[in-house]
Order: structure tokens, then C-alpha cells, then sequence
């Protein structure tokens, strides 16, 4: 009898809310950042960066910064440009797609503030930064492109000349009939709605260090991609794959920022090249503000067709996708990602997806938590809640007459999607018991009828999302340049200790800790007794690391095959030592026993050791228990839930504070229920960001102008609400734990049920829309206004930069 | 970012810090808990000379009674401040508006004195000492003058002290029965800047109002004293009415900033509610 997909009888890990075992290190910083890591003799590096949004260069004279003392070389982009290669795009979404070449370092037109222009290398930090103000580059500017929709009006200014258009692609999906559905439909609602631009903001910032020994190289790099970013460098640079080392030392965060290969990574690998020593470079906040790839950035504009009592004939969704400057590892695919969850849980007929990617003169766009799909469920979960109102019913209700039952799954949707299971009624059934609806709406009722000055509003968001990605004919499908499997590796010791490869790589999401929760598990030995290994390419030589939440729905799966693998040559081992048949064993708790003879049996420890001795092992068995397995997933996992919010918003102010913040995630099976609170923390924090705080915004001539936290705000544990979590557990069929990504749940959901719930609060006044963030002044001005504010992007007051005095007030950043 | 090249003095008295200062000429900086002074370093948006570090000159950092005045010496920490029983006593707007400063890390390093001669008009703390009539004690090497809050904030981060002087201590008169006191902080996130914010302190005399004080946080190049409002509400009843309809004339003559948390309109409608309110609270 082999271990069941459960798992053997005495699973005690899987399930137990164990605090992580990584946490005592990462918190304290006693450890391994990249930043720490200085090899004797290293050099550090500092770039010029671009303080046009769009210039061309016409002189670049780094000799000045030469004389500085201190500094070992200053290049230029042309100074580099025959070795430099240019940054990868991994994802051709179409096949006339326009792809401008993206030089690492800026050789002959800069086209976004903060790009690279040239670099210092000097023996200190001190000494690159104070030579950066040596360089003299003279720029001939050229006019910004800081609007998308202009950005496609005929004339425009061009991004790239040589393109001959601001457009990069246009990606359509249909499915139905969707000029039927319209046609006599009784109700249509047409929406506006502006995904704004955001920033990732992990608590590590970026950095890379680059050591050369002879001909070979390791680069560490705070990023979440080692085994990516090691083919793509190899490919970029021409040094051989084999001849490169990738190392992602502990990672403070990256929510997609660091799945991406960026132009410093390349350039700390080519001067370590050209100088023979250690480089290293580490941004600033504000450096890293304008240069991390952003997020977001999408105007949207939806149809919805419906009938009186609130079905769903269809949906007609056009994007316009803000590509920023150039495209980089996975630009062009992030929205498209949202074309297949714009349906949500509802069933319907007829869908049409249209995405315009387009180039502006901003930092170039990709993956951040969520990735084209919180936008989808944001204009998805936004349309339920106008329905309702436009039908006056309760949004709850619109919600049940449109969305899958439990007992319809497996479900193919209109999107194309085959979701394998989930329970919406229970999800939803559980959060209005936790919520107290009834009772809140009660409240509402009577703040309005006293006209009190601070209303009260409730949002909903019953929210699916994919995840787990992905299966690699899936992504082959898409024209995505790579697979979606993941690997993992068992490693037996003499000892009986256990060493687990993994090819994920985590940079905070716990994963030493679950597993080694599900490795104890499936092989009988105690938690402790289990190491995890990442994030090192000399050490886990396969892996497609970590993002999309898949690390545990596709990476686990490798891990708990490769355990199973273990246990079966152990198997073979045991039946040699025991003098019993294979098929007369069983194995329970780290234990093979002859099954009727218990006192009989040997421990996973005891063949461990007759292994590693090999005196005594059954004819033509190699003398080893390590296996290793490569999982590629058939499906994506679908988890979903449903977040309610109350929020009081202060009419005579703006002020919005939320009083109630109910979330009820179903994630299928859960291996550690302490971190899926972390992930579900977490995210609700980064998605009431996008809600309330949280916008990159550019001036007219294109600078960034949130450079600094006190001007890109983003809250902190004293700005969020107390959460009330639940869970229900309809686990993934998809695959054999059971189990559904967990790391961008709580971002894909939270976001449309604030912004539902201040537009709840607000419809009495006439309001139907509030633009995010939902600043004080925006709700304020909406109010004043009666109508919303139609969801335009640009912020009120101006864009003037600088909220703050020496950071504070209006004159600090000018 | 990281700062450009400066010399570091850290003197142990207060003598040696003056000298220090008269010796450093124009381009020296004071470090006082370097909560303000150290992101403008990192981002090069200053570059001072020399930086005189006033960590080590223990007397600074005193909170003292006088009588009818409440002494706080310059280097005295936001956490010693908002703790000291002497302060939450007879200047509890101080203890109050304090509470509101940035988040626990940057107010047991920052200083009550260091905040106020940074004049930030965005710092909590200028409208507070404007409030309060606040007497500002300096020195330089050629003698020691009191400065009056009305006449310490010169401009934009500018105040009214000769780069040869060092703030050496903050006279506050107590306000004693019968006032109250309420800090109106409006901001986004608890350590963001205030986008307005109204320093109240009201005395109650026989169920009217005997006398208000009211200064703004963010609603100019300094902090502005709300004198229209405090004349409109001296005398009047102590109700939300009366306070609401004198708060009307709270954003009169100032001229407040437009930024990405708010424009100037939008400042001087905060302004109007947020002074009500601060009223309210105040004499309740």
C-alpha cells in the first residue's frame, strides 16, 4: 500500500498552524540579504538615471566623474552598447506584436524618468553616488506620452519613431454572441473604470552583487526568479548557462516586482566581467520608486447586458493596457491575464475581451500581486454591485441569480476556463454570519434616515481567481516562452535527516516551513528533521520559482511526488530487511511493519542507514532513497470567497475609515492555516491600498512624482482595520492535495469591496463612482458633484509634486 | 540615497555646541534627533558643511516647571514629551498633537526643539507652539534673546533665528482650569503629514466661552493663528452652532497649499470643519 493523495493516517503536520521556522532570521536581518553579502575587494555601483521622460542623447562625458577619487571606471550606454544585449520579453502576445529593443543602459534616446543613462563604479558607495555628479549628459528633449488614449489618437507623439505607433498589440477573445446579447437587452450599463498605476513596494529593496571567478560568474540578486534569470542572463550576455551561478539569497518580498530581469542585473554582470572583482549595486527607495517595474495601469471601459430580474446575458470588456516604455519580461501578458476572470463566478452567454497594449514615456509596467486578474474582478465585482442598484436589489442577491452552483462543477465558462470545484453559496453564507449583514444594513438604514454626517456603505466581492501557475500547454497556447511546472528534489541523509530541493523560491512566503510541514508528513519524520533548499541554482539546478501563487498548487505537488518516490524505494528495502513481500507492508508514522505482525517493522531512519551502507539491499537496487519529481499541473487552481466591507465614509470630510472587513477565502486544503492568514493579511493590505492610498502619479512632462513614502502612501498595520477571517475548505480536484494558491487572494478581493462599499455609502447623494485611490478630496469632490467622478485618473488638485515638507509640505521635493 | 560628504561635531555642552556653531559659519546644520534633517540629507536636497550633533548635550533635553511657564528643553524626545506628567498637566495640547507625530520609532529619535526649528508648516508641532504663545529661548555666541512663537516662523522652513543661534529650551505658558485642549489631525495615514490640522485650546467661563486659541497646521508657508475665529467664538456660547458658523472664517487670509494629498481648496474647506470640530472637542 502506497501513501493515498491524503496523505498516510498519521498526518499531524499538514493542517497544524505552526509558527515559521524561517521568521526568527528574516525578522531580526540575521542573515543572508543581498546587500549583506560584500566579498572582499567589491566595488559598488551607482547609475545615472534619466531626469527626462523623453529625450534623445546627444552627449554623454563621464570623464570628469573619471578623476573622482575613489572610482575604478564610469561607462555610458555606448560605451556598452556592442556587449549589452538588450532585456528580454518572454511573452509575444500576438504575432505582429511591436517589440522595441530595450538597451540595459540608455545608448541613444531615454523614454522614462529614472531610466539608466550611465554608471559608476568606484571602491565605496560614497564615492559612485558623488560621482554621478560628474557626468555631464546633454539631452535634446523630446515630447512625453503620459496619456494612453492620446497616445493612440492620430498624430500622436511616438514613444519609439521607428515603430511608427503607440500601440504595442491588440489581443481579442469572444466566445457567444455577444451583439445578441445586446441587442433588446432590458438593462445595459456602460462603465468607465481607471486601474491606476501602482508601485511594489517590498520592504527589501533591490540588489544585485556579481563575483567573477575566471571565467565563470555568481550573481546573487534579491529576485524571486533565480532559474529564470540564469537562462535569460545567459541568453542576454552569451556567457555559457553552465558557467553562471544564480543565487536568491533570503528575499525581503517582491509581489511580482522582482519576477522580472532587470537592466542592473545585467550590468553588475557585465562590469564584474570587464573588472575581474565583485560588484555590487543596492537601490535606494526612491530610485527603486521610479525603476521597479509598476503595476496596474489600465483604463477600462465595460458593457453589461442584463436582464430585469438580474441575469446575465454578457459582458463586452475593452482595455487599454499601459505597457510603460518598453516591454519587459512578462509586460504584454499581465492584463491579458484578466481576460479569462472578467466573467468572475457568473455564468452567461456571450463575452468579448479586447486589449490595446500601449507604450507611454513611463517605467515600464508588469506583474504586481495579482496581475491582471484584481483588475478583472475589481470591474466584474464593481458591475454586480451597479446592477443591484440599477435593479434595486440587494447585491447579494444579483450575485446569487447569476453565479455557478455548488453542484454545477466541474464548470466550463464562457472565458474558456474549466473551473474544478468551489462552494460560492457556503463562502457567502459564512461571511454574512460573520459580518452581521442584516444588522449593518439596519445601520445604514437609520444613519440615512437621520442623515447622519458619517454614512455608512457596504461592499461585496465574491471573487474566483486562477492561479497556480500554470500547465505548460496552457501557457504554450498563450505564447508564453516558457513551461508552468515545478520541481523538487528528496534528499535521504545517513542520518535519517532530510533534505528537501526545492525549485521554488521563496522570498517570505514560508516555505522552509510548510515543506518541511508536508515532507514530515509524508515520510513519518519529525518536522524538525527536515531542511529546505532554494534559491540557488548550484543547489536547485530546476525550478520556474515563485509567482502567480503556485508554489504550493504546483511545487508542493512536486514535493510530495518526490516523497512518495522516496517511500517506494524504501519500500523495496524494508521488504529485503523484513523478509516480507512489498505489497504486505504497511507504513504508518516513518514506520514499515509487516502488517499482522506490528513488532515487526523498521524505521524510515533504520533504511536510511542500511541505504547509505548498501551491506545488505536487494539485488539490482541502487543504494539510495533520493528521488525528485517534475509536476506540471492540468489545470490552473480556482480559489474564491467572498469579502464584505463596511465602511463609514465622513461626508463633511471625505474621510473614509472601514468599520468591518469580513473575508471568507476557500483555498481548497490547507497545509498551514497561520501562514494562509499571513497571505490573507497581507493582501487585503495591498488590495484596501489600491482602494484608498495607494498611485504612482506622472506631471504632464512625465516625472514620477511619488518618489518618496510620504508622497506613494502606503498604510501600515495602524491605517487597516482589525480583520475577521474564515475559511471553507472545497478542495481543488485538480490536484492530489487538494490544494489552491493562496498568495494574491486577498489583493484580487479586497479592492472592489471597499470601493463598493464607499459607493454604497454614497448613492443616496447621487454618487455611482469614486476614482481610486479614494482619496479624502476625490470622495469629497464626488459628493460635491452628486455623480462621481467618472473614475478619471488624474488626481485632484493638480499633479503638483511634493506633498510634503522637507518632505512635508508643498516646497520639500521641489 | 545617501548624503553627501559633511563634517560631524558632537559636542558635550552647550557652550561648545554654540561655538561650534559660530565657528562652522552658514552651511552647518544642527542634528536634534535627525527625524526631519536625515531623509533631506539622503535625498541631496540638502548639503550642509557640517553637522552639529546635540545627542551628548544632556541639559537640552529637560522639562522643567517655572511657575506660570512650563520650560522644554530643545533636545527633549517626542516619546519624553508626550510621557512627561508635567506637560500632559498644564500643556496637554502639546502631550496631544505630539501623540499624532509619525509612528513610535521617529518619536522616541525626534525632538520637540528640533521639530520647531525645522518650521515645517507641515509639522504638527509649529501651530501647536503658535497656539500657545509659545516663547522660543536661543543662543548664540553673542548673547541669549526670546523669541515669541508669532515672530519664530519666518517662512517655509525658515525661522527667525540667525544661523549662529541654537534653540536652546521652549517657555510655554500653562493654561490651568477651566481650559482644553484638542489637536484636529486630518491625514491619510497615520504617518503621513497632516493635510490641515487645527491646535485648539478653549477656556470655558460660566458656560461660554472666555477665550480660544487656535493655530493651523498646513495651511500656509507657517503655521497660521486662526485669529478671526477665536475673536468670533470669545464671549459666545458653547455650542456646535456657534462654533461651526466662527469656524467658517478659519481658512481667512491663509494661503494654503495645493499637493498631491489636496489642493488648496480643498485645504481651506478641511480647515472650516476640522477647526469646528477641534472647538467642540476642546470645550467638551
Amino acid at each position: 500500500m502506497t501513501a493515498t493523495a491524503e496523505g498516510p493516517a498519521a498526518a499531524k503536520e499538514v493542517g497544524a498552524p505552526r509558527k515559521r521556522s524561517e521568521d526568527a532570521r528574516l525578522v531580526t536581518g540575521r542573515t543572508r540579504w543581498t546587500d549583506n553579502i560584500t566579498p572582499a575587494g567589491t566595488l559598488h555601483v551607482a547609475f545615472l538615471r534619466s531626469p527626462h521622460a523623453h529625450a534623445r542623447i546627444t552627449r554623454v562625458d563621464t570623464s570628469p566623474a573619471r578623476e573622482h577619487p575613489g572610482v575604478v571606471t564610469v561607462l555610458s550606454g555606448s560605451d556598452i552598447a556592442d556587449e549589452q544585449g538588450a532585456l528580454p520579453c518572454a511573452w509575444v502576445v500576438t504575432e505582429d506584436m511591436k517589440h522595441p529593443d530595450h538597451p540595459p543602459m540608455a545608448v541613444a534616446e531615454v523614454r522614462y524618468v529614472g531610466e539608466p543613462v550611465a554608471c559608476v563604479v568606484a571602491r565605496d558607495r560614497y564615492a559612485a553616488i558623488d560621482a554621478l555628479e560628474e557626468i555631464d549628459v546633454d539631452y535634446e528633449p523630446l515630447p512625453a506620452v503620459t496619456d494612453m488614449e492620446d497616445a493612440l489618437a492620430e498624430g500622436a507623439d511616438l514613444v519609439h519613431t521607428g515603430l511608427g505607433t503607440n500601440k504595442s498589440y491588440t489581443w481579442v477573445f469572444e466566445n457567444g454572441d455577444l451583439d445578441a446579447a445586446l441587442r433588446d437587452a432590458p438593462v445595459v450599463l456602460e462603465r468607465r473604470y481607471v486601474q491606476q498605476r501602482l508601485i511594489p513596494s517590498a520592504m527589501e529593496p533591490r540588489a544585485v552583487l556579481c563575483v567573477p571567478e575566471g571565467e565563470e560568474f555568481t550573481l546573487y540578486s534579491s529576485t524571486q526568479i533565480p532559474h529564470i534569470l540564469r537562462l535569460m542572463l545567459a541568453t542576454v550576455t552569451g556567457i555559457p548557462e553552465h558557467r553562471l551561478r544564480v543565487v536568491a539569497p533570503d528575499v525581503g518580498g517582491g509581489f511580482g516586482s522582482k519576477l522580472q530581469v532587470y537592466g542592473e542585473e545585467v550590468i553588475a554582470l557585465l562590469l564584474a566581467r570587464r573588472l575581474g572583482r565583485p560588484v555590487k549595486w543596492t537601490e535606494s527607495r526612491s530610485e527603486g520608486n521610479m525603476t521597479v517595474h509598476h503595476g496596474r495601469d489600465q483604463i477600462q471601459r465595460l458593457t453589461l447586458a442584463a436582464e430585469r430580474d438580474g441575469r446575465i446575458r454578457g459582458l463586452k470588456v475593452d482595455l487599454l493596457a499601459d505597457m510603460g516604455a518598453y516591454l519587459m519580461l512578462v509586460t504584454p501578458g499581465i492584463p491579458l491575464l484578466g481576460a479569462f476572470m472578467f466573467n468572475g463566478i457568473y455564468k452567461m452567454d456571450a463575452y468579448s475581451f479586447t486589449c490595446s497594449g500601449v507604450f507611454t514615456t513611463k517605467t515600464p509596467t508588469d506583474a504586481y500581486r495579482g496581475a491582471g486578474r484584481p483588475e478583472a474582478t475589481y470591474a466584474i465585482e464593481r458591475l454586480m454591485d451597479e446592477l443591484a442598484a440599477e435593479l434595486d436589489l440587494d447585491p447579494i442577491e444579483v450575485r446569487r441569480r447569476n453565479w455557478i452552483g455548488h453542484e454545477e462543477f466541474p464548470y466550463e465558462t464562457v472565458a474558456g476556463l474549466t473551473y474544478d470545484s468551489g462552494d460560492y453559496e457556503s463562502a457567502t453564507e459564512k461571511a454574512l454570519g460573520l459580518f452581521d449583514y442584516d444588522a449593518l444594513r439596519a445601520e445604514q438604514a437609520a444613519r440615512r434616515e437621520r442623515r447622519d454626517p458619517v454614512q455608512l456603505g457596504i461592499g461585496v466581492s465574491t471573487f474566483t481567481e486562477m492561479c497556480g501557475i500554470a500547465p505548460s500547454r496552457v501557457l504554450g497556447s498563450l505564447s508564453y516562452g516558457a513551461g508552468g511546472w515545478e520541481h523538487a528534489a528528496v534528499r535521504v541523509l545517513p542520518s535519517g535527516k532530510v533534505e528537501v530541493v526545492t525549485g521554488t523560491s521563496p522570498h517570505g512566503q514560508g516555505h522552509e516551513t510548510a515543506w518541511a510541514q508536508i515532507t514530515a508528513d509524508r515520510l513519518g519524520v519529525p518536522f524538525e528533521d527536515v531542511k529546505v533548499l532554494h534559491g540557488d541554482t548550484a543547489v536547485s539546478p530546476k525550478g520556474m520559482d515563485t509567482y502567480g501563487s503556485r508554489s504550493l498548487a504546483v511545487g508542493g505537488i512536486a514535493l510530495s511526488s518526490a516523497c512518495d518516490k522516496v517511500v517506494d524505494k524504501a519500500r523495496r528495502v524494508a521488504a529485503h530487511l523484513l523478509e516480507a513481500a512489498e505489497t504486505d507492508l504497511d507504513f504508518d508514522g516513518g514506520r514499515f511493519s509487516v502488517r499482522g505482525v506490528p513488532e515487526e517493522g523498521r524505521t524510515i531512519q533504520e533504511i536510511a542507514s542500511a541505504a547509505f551502507t548498501a551491506h545488505d539491499l536487494p539485488d539490482g537496487l541502487e543504494p539510495s532513497l533520493d528521488s525528485d519529481a517534475t509536476f506540471d499541473p492540468e489545470n490552473f487552481s480556482f480559489p474564491h470567497g467572498t469579502h464584505l466591507c463596511a465602511a463609514e465614509v465622513d461626508t463633511e470630510t471625505g474621510m473614509v475609515r472601514i468599520h468591518r472587513y469580513v473575508a471568507v477565502d476557500d483555498v481548497g486544503k490547507v497545509v498551514n492555516p497561520l501562514i494562509v492568514e499571513g497571505q490573507v493579511h497581507g493582501g487585503l493590505a495591498q488590495g484596501i491600498a489600491q482602494a484608498l492610498y495607494e498611485e504612482a502619479v506622472y506631471d504632464a512632462e512625465g516625472n514620477l512624482t511619488t518618489t518618496t513614502m510620504a508622497d506613494y502612501l502606503v498604510p501600515s498595520a495602524a491605517d487597516l482595520p482589525h480583520f475577521i477571517t474564515g475559511r471553507t475548505e472545497t478542495p481543488a480536484t485538480s490536484n492530489p492535495l487538494g490544494v489552491k494558491g493562496v498568495g494574491e487572494a486577498g489583493t484580487i478581493a479586497s479592492t472592489p469591496a471597499v470601493v463598493n462599499a464607499i459607493v454604497d455609502a454614497l448613492r443616496p447623494y447621487g454618487v455611482h463612482d469614486v476614482a481610486m485611490p479614494c482619496t479624502p478630496e476625490r470622495v469629497w469632490r464626488a459628493l460635491r458633484s452628486g455623480s462621481g467622478t467618472g473614475g478619471s485618473g488624474a488626481p485632484p488638485g493638480g499633479t503638483a509634486p511634493g506633498a510634503g515638507g522637507g518632505l512635508g509640505s508643498e516646497g520639500g521635493t521641489r | 540615497m545617501i548624503p553627501a560628504t559633511f563634517d560631524y561635531v558632537r559636542p558635550g555642552t552647550v557652550d561648545e555646541a554654540v561655538t561650534a556653531l559660530a565657528d562652522a559659519g552658514e552651511d552647518a546644520k544642527i542634528l536634534a534627533g535627525g527625524q526631519s534633517l536625515m531623509p533631506l540629507l539622503r535625498l541631496r536636497l540638502a548639503y550642509p558643511d557640517s553637522l552639529i550633533d546635540l545627542d551628548r548635550v544632556d541639559p537640552l533635553r529637560e522639562i522643567r516647571d517655572e511657575g506660570d511657564t512650563l520650560m522644554i528643553g530643545a533636545m527633549a524626545t517626542h516619546h519624553q514629551v508626550v510621557r512627561d506628567p508635567l506637560v500632559r498637566e498644564f500643556a496637554p495640547l502639546i502631550a496631544r498633537a505630539t501623540e499624532t507625530v509619525a509612528d513610535p520609532a521617529v518619536r522616541h529619535r525626534g525632538t520637540f526643539g528640533g521639530s520647531l526649528a525645522h518650521a515645517d508648516p507641515a509639522g504638527d508641532l509649529p501651530a501647536v507652539a503658535l497656539a500657545l504663545d509659545a516663547v522660543f529661548l536661543v543662543r548664540s555666541v553673542r548673547g541669549e534673546r526670546e523669541i515669541p512663537a508669532a515672530d519664530f516662523f519666518v517662512d517655509w522652513m525658515t525661522s527667525a533665528m540667525e544661523p549662529d543661534e541654537l534653540l536652546l529650551s521652549v517657555r510655554i505658558p500653562k493654561l490651568g482650569a477651566g481650559w482644553g485642549a484638542h489637536y484636529e489631525k486630518f491625514h491619510r495615514t497615520a504617518q503621513a503629514w497632516a493635510i490641515v490640522g487645527v491646535a485648539c485650546a478653549v477656556r470655558r467661563e460660566n458656560g461660554t466661552v472666555g477665550e480660544a486659541r487656535i493655530a493651523l497646521t498646513n495651511m500656509g508657508s507657517t503655521p497660521v493663528r486662526a485669529s478671526e475665529v477665536e475673536r468670533a467664538v470669545a464671549g459666545g456660547a458653547v455650542s456646535e452652532a456657534a462654533f461651526r458658523s466662527a469656524a467658517e472664517h478659519a481658512a481667512d487670509g491663509a494661503e494654503p497649499p495645493a499637493d498631491l494629498h489636496g489642493s488648496s481648496e480643498y485645504r481651506r474647506h478641511l480647515a472650516t470643519v476640522l477647526t469646528a470640530r477641534a472647538l467642540a472637542a476642546a470645550a467638551s
